[in-house]
């Protein structure tokens, strides 16, 4: 089985193209092949239409910019490219109408290609600065065979941004995937990272969903070659009325591959809403899959509101691990009373606690300055709700 | 000179917020410094509860009775103030607290129950030395409170802190369950060395004989149905690894 599972393939019994998993949903390029949503979806149903400033039903222009600084290390290449170019779209189709809309929109695109066997210390970094309005943007990371690299991508700044990243992670290759969301309170963003993964290549993703009015990404992973390795880890914070929402799919389409999907939230103050929905698909006829996600949330008040959803769907008897755990709530008295029954006074204890649910993703960061860059965007967020 | 007492203490497991049973009916003990005093019984007895109320756990209730330490009492005392007060609890069951570090964990535990922090390269000589003599691999203080630990690297963490906190009297609940005899002798030997060293008093609670010939007590009780059904010396325990509880366990039926 070479395609995605999520993607439409012809029936031996002839009955034309269906979908293989309730999780399948059927992709396309094209905004008009999705009706305009009205809330009850199963995909939007958990999404506040109305904040989506008019990226569900977009019949404007897209007028906004952004102010953009890559920086790569040599060898690296960085292209501009117009909507022609070949490369674009090419690991996995837009699952959602914004994200479609988006792809039906966009004027430009980046295009950055790491080429074989190139293994850097220094990571591509992509500060995006919004600067207002809307806009619809296509990236591509090719990471071509045996090259290493760490890519970080910052988002700041204001305004409404649907896109897709999409993401080759070539043979033997390896990619750690940074992304920030550390926008305005008043930014909107819906993003689709798609990504393969290679024969015995690694592909490696933290989120860090901080700022924001709404953020909603969905993170797909498939596989072009056994022995694929991807480890998708999220953190989010929600504080008053913001909405963060992450949508992971894992499509263990073919055998031998690896996924581990760890995502952990907290939400403090009125109107936070955090939604996680974990799909993951281990495809007929594959073997040894080994598989394992799981959410945790934890509300630091009362008046926030969670939504975990994982999904696994197993069509295959040989499957060497799959299992998902998810769990939402107040911090853990059973953690408090170890700490404190060590002689740590109560303050103390929920600040070690707390902090250290956060570094537990955030220590999936390889880059030092980096960690301490996010503890402290982290730290000041708990600042302003204790 | 300490003295520890526990004195008709009773208390309830809360099972939901609107049900709860009485565990412990009525438990009296009094344990002086440098004693050591095993507290044997069949599963289920209660012998778990008696140590986790002592120390404060959520899941349970005192109903009555009262716990001294050098007269002070104890059970009006926050969590955390009797684990400065000199009471320690080593856990059957010790919890994973993911991202924060053992080292850090550690440090602030000390630091409390110390009143002040301990200067940073002593502390570290410390550790490192207390954890060799358990035969704990020093990256373990780079890792999560007890995160993926095998149950014996848990309770040879729990007689680290023991050998790292110093405390009056110590509850330790079936800190030999799940060990093979080499962590046996090792975490015994932690026990014997922390009271040697400062006198402490030692609530053993046990299932099994095997680590009495490590830990040698002084008294030996039978718990049953929540209360202290027998106490004797050495020889207690002999009789027991003999005829069983079964004679108890019909007491309390």
């Amino acid at each position: 089985m070479t395609t995605a599972n999520t993607e439409p393939k012809a029936h031996s019994h002839g009955l034309g193209q269906i979908p293989v998993s309730k999780l399948d949903t059927h992709g396309s390029h094209d905004v008009n092949d999705f009706p305009i949503p009205n809330g009850r979806e199963e995909e939007w149903r958990f999404t506040p239409l109305r904040r989506l400033k008019g990226l569900h039903d977009w019949k404007g222009t897209a007028d906004g910019t952004d102010e953009t600084v890559v920086d790569a290390p040599e060898g690296v290449t960085v292209e501009t490219v117009g909507r022609e170019d070949e490369r674009l779209g090419t690991a996995g189709l837009p699952v959602d109408r914004v994200i479609a809309q988006a792809y039906s929109a966009f004027e430009q695109a980046t295009v950055v290609t790491v080429p074989r066997s190139l293994v850097s210390d220094k990571p591509i970094t992509i500060d995006r600065k919004g600067l207002g309005g809307t806009a619809f943007e296509q990236l591509v990371i090719d990471v071509q065979p045996l090259a290493e690299v760490t890519v970080i991508i910052t988002n700041t700044g204001s305004g409404v941004r649907a896109g897709s990243l999409d993401v080759h992670v070539g043979e033997g290759a390896k990619l750690n995937l940074v992304s920030l969301q550390e926008w305005d309170s008043d930014a909107v963003e819906v993003s689709q990272h798609n990504a393969r993964v290679g024969k015995d290549a690694s592909f490696k993703s933290v989120i860090i969903t901080l700022g924001g009015d709404l953020v909603r990404l969905s993170p797909r992973v498939s596989y072009t070659g056994r022995g694929g390795n991807a480890e998708l880890y999220g953190l989010y914070f929600a504080g008053d009325d913001q909405h963060h929402e992450h949508r992971s799919l894992i499509d263990h389409n073919l055998s031998n591959t690896r996924s581990r999907v760890d995502y952990k939230g907290a939400l403090s103050g009125a109107g936070a809403h955090t939604v996680w929905i974990g799909d993951v698909i281990i495809g007929e006829g594959t073997e040894g899959t080994d598989s394992y996600e799981n959410n945790r949330n934890l509300q630091l008040t009362d008046d926030t509101r969670v939504d975990s959803v994982p999904n696994l769907e197993i069509f295959t008897g040989e499957v060497q691990g799959a299992g998902h755990a998810s769990a939402s709530g107040r911090l853990d008295d059973i953690h408090l009373f170890y700490l404190r029954s060590r002689g740590i006074p109560e303050e103390e204890a929920r600040r070690l606690i707390i902090r250290g649910y956060f570094l537990d993703i955030v220590n999936r960061i390889d880059d030092q300055d980096l960690r301490d860059h996010v503890m402290e965007k982290v730290e000041r967020k708990l600042a302003a709700h204790e | 000179m300490t003295k520890f007492e526990i004195r008709g203490l009773r208390a309830d497991v809360l099972i939901s917020e609107d049900e709860r049973q009485e565990i412990l009916k009525g438990v009296d003990l009094t344990i002086n410094s440098g004693e050591t005093h095993a507290i044997m019984g069949p599963n289920g007895s209660g012998k778990s509860t008696l140590a986790y109320a002592v120390a404060g756990h959520p899941r349970y209730e005192i109903t009555d009775g009262e716990v001294l330490l050098d007269g002070e009492n104890v059970l009006e005392m926050e969590v955390d103030e009797r684990a400065r007060a000199g009471v320690f609890l080593a856990m059957q069951y010790p919890v994973e607290v993911p991202g924060v570090s053992m080292s850090n964990f550690l440090r602030s535990s000390v630091t409390s129950v110390r009143g002040e922090a301990p200067k940073l390269r002593q502390f570290s000589k410390e550790l490192q030395g207390a954890m060799k003599n358990l035969a704990i691999d020093p990256s373990f203080a780079a890792r999560g409170v007890n995160e993926g630990f095998s149950g014996g690297e848990k309770k040879r963490h729990e007689i680290l802190q023991l050998e790292l906190l110093k405390p009056k009297v110590a509850i330790l609940d079936e800190t030999d369950s799940g060990l093979d005899v080499d962590a046996l002798k090792v975490v015994s030997e932690g026990i014997n060395r922390a009271q040697n060293e400062n006198d402490m008093g030692v609530m053993l609670i046990t299932h099994y004989t095997r680590i009495l010939e490590y830990v040698k007590p002084d008294h030996v009780h039978v718990f049953a149905d929540g209360r202290i059904a027998e106490s004797g010396g050495p020889e207690l325990a002999q009789v027991l690894e003999s005829e069983g509880y079964e004679r108890f366990v019909k007491v309390g039926a």
